[in-house]
């Protein structure tokens, strides 16, 4: 195996298939970037124009992060994919311990500059 | 395609700051940490003596102020951690059965960033004196209107060994995912093993929470930034929520792999398997998680609002109950065992008690009421001390006398050995039992003297006395580690306490490439199985081959000389009158980090081969 190290990826370690599989993913990629851009634009027409009154743009804009979010890991970040155990008990925990401090900071900071 | 082989012909300080051997890195991490450790241990013993006697003038009180920073900065980071990662460093890869770490270059760089960051915190003390704001670094009183220079040190050093630290725990996480001997399922690791796996998921999610307040702070000191700083629109509050939140995991961080070298020593010198391996490793997991739940507990005091303050208390003492879990665990192990007292034994089972008094102040603590009268007082130093010390060292201790005849080829002396534990215990509980009293009665914490005629004098007598005869323990362990060195017995045997795990299984000295040919891992405590219903081998799991190896490099070494000419540049914006500009500093250290990185990227390094013949000849010298 290492003798081929030297070699481009491709050549070395890729089958007719896994190519083709690449290729099909990189299109998933590149709609999943556009979609995300414009998920993106839209958040910022949002709070931008001021065109939507603030009480419905900050859940809006909410909204529109848990879904850029899922995007990102699922799609972007190939948590979809199988094989991806390991990674995905990382990123849930992470949100999972990072989520209550987050709130508790938001919580705590808030007004009261606690 | 044997290329170069082993290259012998290097001297022995090229190889040592070139190496990436996991062994090799554990002896340096062993070397830093003690050289650390002995540094803050000293420094506790000139605060103790300041604090003999009342109205003492031995050191003034910015003195004071400097050594206590300094003092349980580098015991927390630059000690306690390094000595940690020695031991997951050298038994975690043979534990699993695997030659090397995932990333061997990485190990080193993660060794040598976390030791230039050590560095670069110590030479404060040639500008103008150490950080003086205490460990916890609260602003205002390290902003920049009150703390000098010490604390630009503080803060980038910090930074740079965090990412030494940060970058080794990813190393090790993925280590153990991947690495894994054939057999050895999740459930069959050594508890060792999953503490390291937890620690090191503890380090990741809260050294970033470290990073970034750091890095917040080094905004607010170095580039006139203002997220703490009240007048300006800041919060200074902000500062104490992110450093406990990084700060109480930090605790278990440290605490973990304790309980890891605890749950291998006790089993081993009890001759029985660790009772409930289950429950053991789900208190771990349990321990991890309600560790990032319970920051606000420092800060009951702060005014966070009884609602708050109750939630946090509710949390905190939840800890108690998978902690509880597992001192019953090793209880119950010892229990009915055929126990050996020797000095690791010695060590580990008397971890228990006195981690059991830690974790009830640390519960009295908890309790937010009483809080109100423990907190900053010197009721919050024994609580701590008895879980630092009475925990940590003492699950160090016992790992060093447990595997040290594995990492250096021959046993500490006993006598010795037993000497330097009883010393070390009575000069313990002598040093900090007291203290708990010294708080009850009103000392607070962190004062560089009292008043005479508050009946304090007494107390902080035979605290400082305790805290002498501890010091004359680790002369003991200094001279026994020298003693044994030139008188003891070399071990020629693998296994020289018949013990159950895997890196017993391979000969001493072990050779680089750790295991000949893979284990094949059959149950839990895998060498102890074979040796009773196998035939006292492990079993291969692949034929014998030329066995790949990475090169050495040097690269890590520049990577985190960069990093601390980087840092020190950085520190120099804040001097008066420097004789280069601070950018010339910072750009030499930017050019040599980023410079290594882009060699490292395109000068292919594939390593190299053992060959079989070579292999043979190895495995028969050392059986
Ligand atoms: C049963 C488990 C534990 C409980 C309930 C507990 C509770 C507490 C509480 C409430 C405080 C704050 C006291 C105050 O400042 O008023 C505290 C401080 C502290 N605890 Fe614990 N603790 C526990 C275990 C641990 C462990 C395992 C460690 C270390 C490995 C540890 C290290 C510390 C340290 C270093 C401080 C002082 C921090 C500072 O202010 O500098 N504790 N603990
Ligand atoms: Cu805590």
């Amino acid at each position: 195996m290492s003798d081929d190290l030297s070699k481009p990826f491709t050549k070395s370690s890729m089958s007719e298939e896994e190519i083709m599989k690449i290729n099909k993913e990189r299109k998933i990629q590149v709609t999943s970037f556009a979609f995300m851009i414009f998920l993106t634009i839209l958040a910022f027409i949002a709070v931008a124009t001021e065109t939507i009154e603030v009480g419905f743009a900050i859940p809006f804009i909410l909204l529109l992060a848990v879904v850029q979010f899922f995007l990102q890991m699922y799609y972007f970040m190939h948590l979809k994919d199988k094989d991806h155990g390991w990674p995905n008990a990382f990123i849930i925990s992470g949100v999972v311990l990072s989520t209550p401090a987050l709130i508790a900071l938001i919580l705590l900071l808030g007004v009261t500059k606690y | 395609m044997a290329t170069a082989t082993a290259t012998k012909d290097k001297s022995v300080l090229w190889d040592w700051l070139t190496t990436v051997d996991h062994k090799k890195l554990a002896v340096l991490y062993l070397i830093a940490g003690t050289l650390f450790f002995v540094k803050a241990g000293m420094m506790a013993l000139f605060m103790r003596i300041q604090l003999m006697s009342a109205e003492n003038d031995f050191l003034t009180g910015q003195t004071f102020n400097e050594l206590i920073t300094m003092h349980g900065t580098i015991m927390l980071f630059l000690a306690a951690t390094p000595l940690i990662f020695a031991f997951m460093n050298f038994v975690i890869p043979l534990q699993i059965g695997a030659r090397d770490v995932a990333f061997p270059f990485v190990n080193a760089l993660g060794f040598w960033i976390f030791f230039f960051g050590g560095l670069l915190l110590s030479v404060s003390w040639f500008f103008g004196g150490g950080p003086d704001a205490g460990w916890t670094a609260y602003v205002p009183l390290s902003s920049g209107e009150y703390a000098d220079l010490g604390l630009d040190f503080y803060v980038v050093g910090l930074q740079v060994s965090g990412i030494g630290t940060l970058v080794s725990a990813i190393n090790f996480i993925v280590t153990i995912i991947n690495m894994r001997a054939p057999g050895m399922t999740m459930m069959r690791m050594p508890l060792f093993c999953w503490t390291g796996l937890v620690v090191s998921i503890l380090i990741v999610f809260a050294f970033t929470p470290l990073a970034a307040g750091l890095a917040l702070l080094m905004l607010d000191r170095i580039f006139g930034g203002q997220f703490f700083i009240p007048d300006m629109g800041g919060n200074a509050v902000l500062w104490q929520h992110i450093f406990w939140i990084f700060g109480h995991p930090e605790v278990y961080i440290l605490v973990l792999p304790a309980f890891g070298i605890i749950s291998e020593v006790i089993p081993a010198f009890s001759r029985k398997r660790l009772f409930g391996y289950t429950a053991m490793v789900f208190a771990t997991l349990v321990i991890a998680f309600l560790g990032f739940m319970v920051w606000v507990h420092h800060m009951f005091t702060v005014g966070l609002g009884p609602i708050t303050n109750s939630v946090f208390a509710i949390a905190t003492m939840g800890i108690a109950v998978p902690t509880g879990i597992k001192i019953f665990n090793w209880l119950f192990t010892m229990w009915g065992g055929k126990i050996t007292f020797n000095t690791a034994m010695l060590c580990a089972s008397s971890f228990v008690p006195t981690f059991v008094l830690g974790g009830v102040t640390g519960v009295m603590l908890a309790m937010v009421p009483v809080d109100y009268l423990y907190h900053d007082t010197y009721f919050v130093v024994a609580h701590f001390h008895y879980i630092i010390i009475g925990g940590i060292v003492l699950g160090l201790l016992a790992g060093t006398y447990y595997w040290y005849p594995k990492m250096f080829g021959h046993k500490l002396n006993e006598k010795l050995g037993i000497l330097m534990f009883w010393l070390f215990y009575i000069g313990f509980h002598m040093t900090f039992f007291i203290q708990h009293i010294l708080g009850l009665i009103g000392m607070p914490r962190r004062v560089y003297t009292y008043l005479e005629g508050q009946g304090m004098e007494t107390m902080n007598l035979v605290s400082s006395i305790g805290s002498f005869v501890m010091g004359a323990a680790i002369l003991v362990l200094i001279i026994n580690v020298v003693y044994s060195a030139f008188n003891s017995e070399r071990i020629t045997v693998n296994d020289p306490w018949d013990a159950r795990t895997l890196e017993w299984s391979t000969p001493t000295p072990i050779p680089e490439y750790n295991f000949a040919q893979t284990p094949q891992v059959r149950s839990l405590d895998p060498w102890f199985y074979e040796k009773v219903h196998g035939d006292g081998t492990m079993k291969p799991a692949e034929p014998m081959t030329d066995i790949h190896m990475p090169n050495g490099s040097i690269l890590p070494f520049v990577i985190g000389l960069g990093l601390f000419i980087w840092g020190f540049g950085m520190i120099m914006i804040n001097m008066d009158d420097t004789i280069v500009p601070p950018f010339l500093v910072i750009g030499t250290g930017v050019i040599l980090t980023f410079g290594s990185m882009l060699i490292r990227s395109i000068k292919e390094d594939h390593g190299y081969h053992i060959p079989l013949e070579q292999v043979k000849k190895i495995e028969k010298e050392v059986s």
